[in-house]
């Protein structure tokens, strides 16, 4: 085999190639089930919906429930949170998406696509830098300050200042009818 | 200096073992003719305190596992069960919540001895590289074990670090959260993510006892480094690691045993944080977060950072860039005993950390207490210097620098001094 280049490959050639690309293949196969034995498992997917009766929430107060073991903000806008996050242009604004789940992914940042019924701002009350909860009615633009990294957020949920990269995530949710609403 | 074996089987079964597993000739070699620079001071002593620390960490949690419960509804009572019921429990769980905070006081000594000695440069590479790699395994190991009480600070401690690797969005959209639910096994930190980190936190132990290993051997074969940083030359310039050595160990073991036992005993909650005896809230937020004493150098570089993907870069690439020193380094003088400008930087470099430590106890807006002087800037600072250390001023040092005359041999200066003469052996 040395000696010539243009040597026919031999049988043995094919065995070397042939275990070997099984061997691949397998080592590719068995690994996966132990890679993926982390991701979240049925019983976790199965907890994916909950239903909140809002009748009980009044105008200016904010509400947590409890959806896929994280926190979800209701909030009850006064008009004047709204009319405050009406007013700002998408220009000021770091993040200028949506990140809404229930609309399209490139939908902008406006208050309208943030909040679709304007009372109601629903929020998965997560700091988009590292995880932690913001706390409502607080920092420069009276929406929320997250107490880790001192992001602060708007009355809209959307990142005004701080580390954190986006704006405070919108889980699917619809209105099952005017006073309750299914999250999930 | 791995030399030729001098053990020689003095009895007819060590003689037969001898011949199917030599097994008591390694031994022999490693542990007590293996020849040592004669000049080994005080802070050659923490390799074999932390070896010690290592074992301590392994044997109580062991033992601390037969009475703990991976459970999200039951394991900060599991973790209180054994302060209070558990016979010596409290004990236990003292000497290893401590333990680890003197592993890493050890480690950082020991790390920064092999900065001071040039112990990292040639021929040590691979003996430096395989020490940070333990560095960072131990780190790792602390964190998944912080985790376990399961109290306010475990649980946000684990969401802060977990979520960092969501700042992988930025570069791959949705790749970063994936990855964080895959570490999770939820949609946030819970049940699932507690089992997987006691399974883990069990296992790095052994993992890093395994390259202890590798990094002993891979001392054994160019042999110590010393305090002058020359080369052994013959064996005038060695002892017998066993008795010299291994009685001083020993000596200097027992004062950090007496220290250790000072906390353990007197102080065992000095360094926890009191949130982490209130049981973990997925729906509060405590206050502030910080991590444990001695990861807070590179928490305060983390929020020095004002953008998220590049405060995660800066603090994973704090911890790399010392695999890189052996080579940033560029003078051929090992000690820093004869590096009168590198000395200065060095100092500078362990009082860097010092304050990247305090910083980072403190929130990004804060102030110097009594003042109104502002942190932030100071923790920019600190960053910057930490990364020009190994980017700038070494690789720029060794060329600039005009180092002190470096004496003969080991033995000249030792015995000729007159200095450390009680170590040398009777000749």
């Amino acid at each position: 085999m040395a000696t010539t280049t243009a040597a026919e490959p031999t049988r043995r050639d094919f065995l070397y190639i042939a275990t070997g690309a099984v061997g691949a293949v397998g080592v590719g196969l068995a690994a996966w089930p132990f890679l993926d034995q982390m991701n979240p498992s049925a019983s976790v997917l199965a907890l994916s919906s909950v239903e909140f009766d809002l009748s009980s929430v009044q105008e200016g107060q904010q509400v947590t429930i409890m959806w896929r073991g994280k926190p979800v903000f209701v909030r009850r806008r006064t008009q004047k949170e709204i009319a405050e996050a009406r007013a700002v242009p998408l220009s000021d604004l770091p993040d200028q998406l949506a990140r809404n789940l229930n609309l399209p992914e490139d939908a902008p940042a406006t208050d309208k696509d943030r909040a679709t019924k304007p009372e109601w701002l629903i929020l998965i009350g997560i700091c988009t830098h590292l995880g932690c909860i913001p706390l409502d009615h607080q920092g420069d633009f009276g929406g929320y300050l997250c107490p880790c990294h001192g992001s602060q957020y708007d009355t809209a949920g959307r990142i005004r200042k701080g580390p954190a990269p986006e704006n405070l995530a919108i889980p699917p949710y619809a209105f099952l009818n005017p006073t309750r609403i299914k999250i999930g | 200096m791995a030399g030729e074996s001098t053990y020689v089987p003095k009895t007819g079964f060590t003689r037969w073992l001898d011949q199917r597993l030599p097994i008591l000739r390694f031994a022999n070699d490693t542990l007590t003719t293996f020849p040592t620079p004669r000049n080994l001071n005080f802070w050659y002593s923490f390799g074999g305190i932390l070896t010690f620390m290592l074992a301590i960490q392994i044997v109580t949690g062991i033992v601390l596992a037969m009475h703990y419960v991976p459970n999200a509804s039951m394991a900060f009572d599991s973790v209180e069960g054994i302060m209070r019921d558990v016979n010596y429990g409290w004990l236990l769980r003292y000497m290893h919540s401590n333990g680890a905070s003197f592993f890493f006081l050890a480690v950082y000594i020991h790390i920064f001895r092999g900065l001071y000695y040039g112990s990292y440069k040639a021929p040590r590479e691979v003996l430096w590289i395989l020490g940070v790699i333990i560095y960072v395994l131990m780190i790792a190991t602390a964190f998944l074990g912080y985790v376990l009480p399961w109290g306010q600070m475990s649980f946000w401690a684990a969401t802060v670090i977990t979520s960092l690797f969501t700042s992988i969005d930025q570069l791959i959209p949705h790749a970063g959260t994936a990855i964080t639910q895959w570490l999770w096994g939820g949609f946030a930190v819970g049940d699932p993510t507690l089992n997987r980190f006691f399974s883990l936190h069990y296992l790095l132990p052994f993992i890093i006892a395994g390259v202890v290993v590798l990094h002993i051997w891979a001392l054994h074969v160019p042999g110590n480094n010393n305090p002058l940083g020359i080369d052994v030359r013959g064996p005038q310039d060695t002892v017998p690691f066993h008795p010299y050595y291994t009685v001083k160990d020993a000596f200097y073991l027992s004062l950090f045993v007496i220290l250790f036992a000072i906390v353990v005993f007197y102080l065992p909650n000095v360094l926890v944080e009191p949130d982490n005896y209130v049981p973990a809230n997925p729906l509060v937020t405590p206050p502030e977060i910080v991590p444990e004493w001695y990861l807070l150098p590179f928490y305060a570089m983390l929020r020095s950072i004002p953008q998220k993907l590049i405060g995660v870069i800066v603090l994973f690439g704090a911890l790399a860039l010392p695999l890189f020193a052996p080579w940033l380094d560029t003078s051929r003088v090992r000690s820093m005993r004869f590096r009168p400008l590198a000395k200065q930087f060095f100092w500078a470099f362990v009082l860097d950390c010092i304050l990247l430590g305090y910083l980072g106890a403190h929130r990004p807006d804060a102030v110097f207490p009594g003042t109104s002087i502002p942190m932030l800037p100071f923790a920019r600072l600190g960053t910057a210097y930490y990364y020009a250390y190994f980017l700038v001023i070494l690789p720029l040092l060794g060329l600039l620098e005009t180092p002190k005359p470096l004496p003969a041999t080991i033995a000249t200066s030792v015995i000729g001094s007159g200095v450390e003469q009680v170590n040398a052996p009777a000749e």
